[in-house]
């Protein structure tokens, strides 16, 4: 058994998690139209390899990874690609990015797959290259691909794995329910993780809300044997315990450097859903297409847990789900302390799409206007990274760079909990959100500056180096004209005329001998 | 169909400005109810009618400065602000006191500076220390406590307040004045000799101190503030006593107890000093802020000419405040390299 070390700070919003019977799974089915964004990761996008008007079976790949960090994207079933174009998306932004349309033919035809038959016979390389023609990434939130983030063993030796079941935003269900339907597999891919990792120790951080979700993941650890230093450790529920640097912090007591990486202290983290795609990956060969998703909230008759293709609009799952809109209706991609406001139900599902929440105004009514920032510190006592977000605030109003760098603003995880608390209902991660670009931006344009500022020095100085040249051309041409001049002033013009006299005289007696 | 956009997060806890404003009004409470006990109508007349000016002048101010002022006057924060300068006041003041001790709060220490949020000074303290310098007759001028004297009565209280002539109400000097002035007198003498002293203070004014401390406690339960401050600066304050009570010699300064139980001891503690806008942020930078008051205030107490200290002692602190800020940021997760 190993110690739980407390964080600092932390909130306790209402759960809500029982709206959405954790535990239980319905399918989403087979929609009109699948929308797959060639973004559904951090880093490159993926490019399609697919035309309009081809068709395609289900697994086949549909836009290959590029670069080091992206992403490939797989048909979810079989059907036409109907578009390649641009469709909203997901993202806080609300803009648009490319999308492949896919148009089920309702046969639902796979290619056929196979995957590796002993994983540990097989080099980390080899195992990682699988993972990264899965397509996998994040399942939890961020969406970082996977094989990207195993990739670390090459930089930083890898002890710990952590498979991180906190789910600690309220209403999300999602990796509750998996680890009650689906422990095994989440334990086979760790153990494959942790295999490609060289990590000797396995970690689930379950928090202690989830008591199902708990017995089965500890059932699966204990299922396996005696394979190696494995625990399934239980925590206190408290928001935002499954931050990544949160949950190393109280499973290990170690905090991730500023600015550094959870590989920097030896851990990996993984989220539940990712373990399992990395199972299907290595076992079966099959890529990531689909996900669990909760819809919940209020506004829907009927909120559980569903098992989603990749690139379902959300407004199917809505309709599913029994959604009637209220006024001033909000629907949310994600939980509600961290997730973003959708302006439309016309988007699909990704990859990092845990949760889609429709409250009703009472349920989580719109913030009323902010009053004055009475510097109480609550916010300061809420925050998991120990920051002083009141400081920040008044920081970020005074545009003071000096003093948001000072006072530590890049350590903001943006987990929203000060702005929970606050008694005067300040959108504060707002204002740390703009602080950060702008201090970005700034960053940027002086860079940009300084990289002007050396090119035109070197201008400059090309400049000045070749007015030199020419300048010292010309003094040497001038030289020269002197000294030739001077050379030619040398000669006396008589003196030659008459060598030139003589020599001509004497040439004309010669030929006078001769005749 | 568009849907409401909002960023994160899109929930919001149970906690406002206006109930934490309005909680600490409770909390003033018991040690009201004491001072009421023990002198009369007069501190609860000032709060009313200092509270009525007050939300008066907000309304102007808010009116004057383009803001909606209904808006502002639901945070509650104007009528701590008087209720904290009147409880701090003689009872029995005359109106035009509080209306210039009021108007100095309100305005010089709160609206110059921005309004609430903004001001760098505690306002009631502002005001205080104002009327403490510019009229220290009337400030310096208080009620004998019940059992020494008659407690003025409704119609008494009203008298001093409106009518033009000054009050004529039975007047005392109050224990801090008397341990100060005190050059013969053992301690012990002086609390056997002098009326004026009760159990382990002053008559009325132990029990005012244990109303507000009550009060404070409640506060704390309701987490409205944290223990730093209020803890570091009795503690400060009990430390500077003990060392300069000297077994109690004509020289004392008197004992922790007597410090703790007088003057505005418990109400500095935890209505005054936990004023979180003018105090330091973090809770390090609370526990100096809080003990650097306590000994301030031991030290004006017993060496200084005014009746008591804690207004001075805040004032000074919160010049102090964002120095304190500066050198005690918490460390931020990820920067105390405790596995390094």
């Amino acid at each position: 058994m190993r110690t739980v070390y407390a964080i600092h700070g932390g909130i306790h919003p209402p759960e809500e998690k029982h709206l959405s019977h954790p535990g239980k799974v319905l399918d989403a089915g087979l929609p009109s139209e699948l929308i797959l964004p060639l973004s559904q990761h951090i880093g490159a996008p993926a490019e399609p390899i697919v035309n309009v008007g081809d068709k395609v079976k289900g697994g086949q790949l549909l836009a290959e990874s590029q670069g080091a960090v992206s992403a490939a994207v797989h048909a979810p079933t079989s059907g036409t690609v109907m578009a390649i174009g641009m469709r909203s998306v997901p993202h806080p932004s609300g803009l648009e990015n490319t999308c492949i349309s896919l148009v089920p033919d309702g046969a639902d035809e796979w290619i056929t797959t196979r995957g590796v038959e002993d994983y540990r016979a097989e080099s980390p390389q080899t195992l990682i290259q699988h993972v990264h023609d899965a397509g996998i990434s994040g399942l939890g939130g961020a969406g970082f691909p996977t094989a990207t983030k195993l990739l670390a063993r090459d930089r930083c030796a890898i002890d710990t794995l952590i498979i991180n079941g906190t789910e600690c935003e309220p209403y999300i269900t999602a990796d509750d329910t998996l680890m009650q339907v689906a422990a095994d597999q989440i334990v086979a891919g760790a153990e494959i993780i942790a295999h490609i990792l060289g990590a000797s120790v396995i970690l689930y951080g379950v928090e202690d809300n989830k008591p199902d979700a708990l017995k089965a993941m500890q059932a699966a650890v204990a299922a396996q044997g005696d394979v190696g230093d494995r625990e399934v450790m239980s925590f206190p529920t408290k928001y935002p315990s499954g931050g990544e640097k949160q949950l190393i912090e109280i499973l290990t007591g170690k905090q991730v450097p500023s600015g550094g990486l959870p590989a920097d202290v030896g851990i990996v983290c993984q989220n539940p859903g990712t373990a399992v795609a990395v199972r299907d990956a290595i076992i079966d060969g099959k890529p990531l297409t689909e996900r669990l998703v909760t819809l919940t909230g209020r506004a829907l008759g009927k909120p559980c847990n569903y098992r989603v293709r990749l690139g379902t609009p959300i407004s199917h799952l809505l309709a599913l789900s029994e959604f009637t809109p209220g006024s001033q209706q909000r629907l949310i991609h994600g939980g509600p302390m961290m997730g973003f406001a959708l302006e439309t139900g016309a988007v699909p599902v990704i990859k990092t799409t845990n949760c889609v929440l429709a409250p009703t105004h009472e349920e989580l009514p719109a913030p009323p206007p902010a009053q004055a920032c009475i510097r109480c510190g609550l916010c300061a006592e809420a925050c998991p990274a120990s920051l002083l977000p009141q400081q920040l605030y008044w920081y970020a109003k005074a545009r003071d760079q000096e003093q948001l760098e000072k006072h530590n603003l890049f350590d903001c995880i943006e987990c929203g909990a000060c702005s929970w608390v606050c008694p005067s209902t300040i959108p504060l991660v707002q204002y740390y959100r703009a602080a950060k670009s702008t201090i970005v931006e700034a960053r940027q344009d002086k860079q940009r500056a300084e990289r002007s500022q050396a090119r035109f020095e070197a201008r400059q100085e090309r400049v000045e180096r070749e007015a030199k040249e020419r300048e010292a051309k010309r003094a040497a041409r001038k030289l020269a004209a002197q000294k030739k001049a001077e050379s030619a002033d040398a000669e006396d013009p008589v003196q030659a005329a008459i060598a030139r006299a003589k020599a001509r005289k004497e040439s004309v007696v010669k030929s006078e001998d001769v005749g | 169909m568009g849907f409401l956009r909002i960023t994160s997060p899109h929930g919001h806890g149970p906690l406002s400005t206006s109930k934490v404003m309005q909680t600490v009004l409770l909390a003033t409470l018991p040690g009201v109810i004491a001072m009421t006990w023990f002198f009369g109508p007069g501190t609860l007349l000032n709060i009313l009618f200092g509270g009525i000016v007050a939300l008066g002048l907000e309304y102007c101010v808010m009116a004057v400065r383009k803001r909606d002022p209904l808006f502002y006057l639901r945070d509650f924060s104007v009528l701590v602000t008087s209720t904290l300068l009147c409880i701090a006041l003689p009872p029995y003041a005359p109106w035009w006191l509080i209306v210039v001790g009021v108007a100095s709060a309100v305005l010089l220490g709160k609206h110059v500076f921005g309004g609430l949020g903004y001001n760098p000074f505690n306002p009631a303290m502002v005001g205080y220390v104002v009327l403490l310098i510019s009229f220290p007759l009337q400030m310096s001028t208080w009620a004998s406590p019940r059992g020494l004297a008659d407690v003025p009565g409704i119609s008494d209280a009203l008298t001093a307040l409106f009518a033009n002539s000054q009050y004529d109400a039975v007047t005392m000097a109050t224990p801090l004045d008397l341990m100060r002035q005190n050059t013969g007198l053992l301690v012990e003498d002086l609390y056997r000799q002098k009326a004026q002293f009760g159990q382990f203070a002053g008559v009325g004014w132990e029990w005012v101190n244990i109303g507000f401390l009550a009060g404070g406690l409640w506060l704390l339960y309701q987490r409205v503030f944290t223990w730093h401050a209020p803890v570091a600066m009795l503690a400060a304050m009990g430390l500077c006593a003990a060392a300069g009570f000297d077994g109690g010699s004509s020289e004392s300064g008197g004992s922790a107890l007597f410090h703790w139980l007088s003057g505005a001891t418990m109400f500095g503690a935890f209505f005054i000093i936990t004023d979180p806008v003018s105090s330091a942020v973090s809770n390090r930078g609370r526990i100096i802020f809080g003990a650097l008051i306590g000994i301030l205030t031991y030290i004006i107490r017993v060496t200084g000419n005014y009746p008591d200290a804690v207004a001075f002692a805040v004032l000074i602190l919160n010049f102090a405040a964002p120095l304190i800020d500066q050198y005690t940021q918490p460390a931020t997760y990820g920067h105390n390299r405790r596995d390094e």
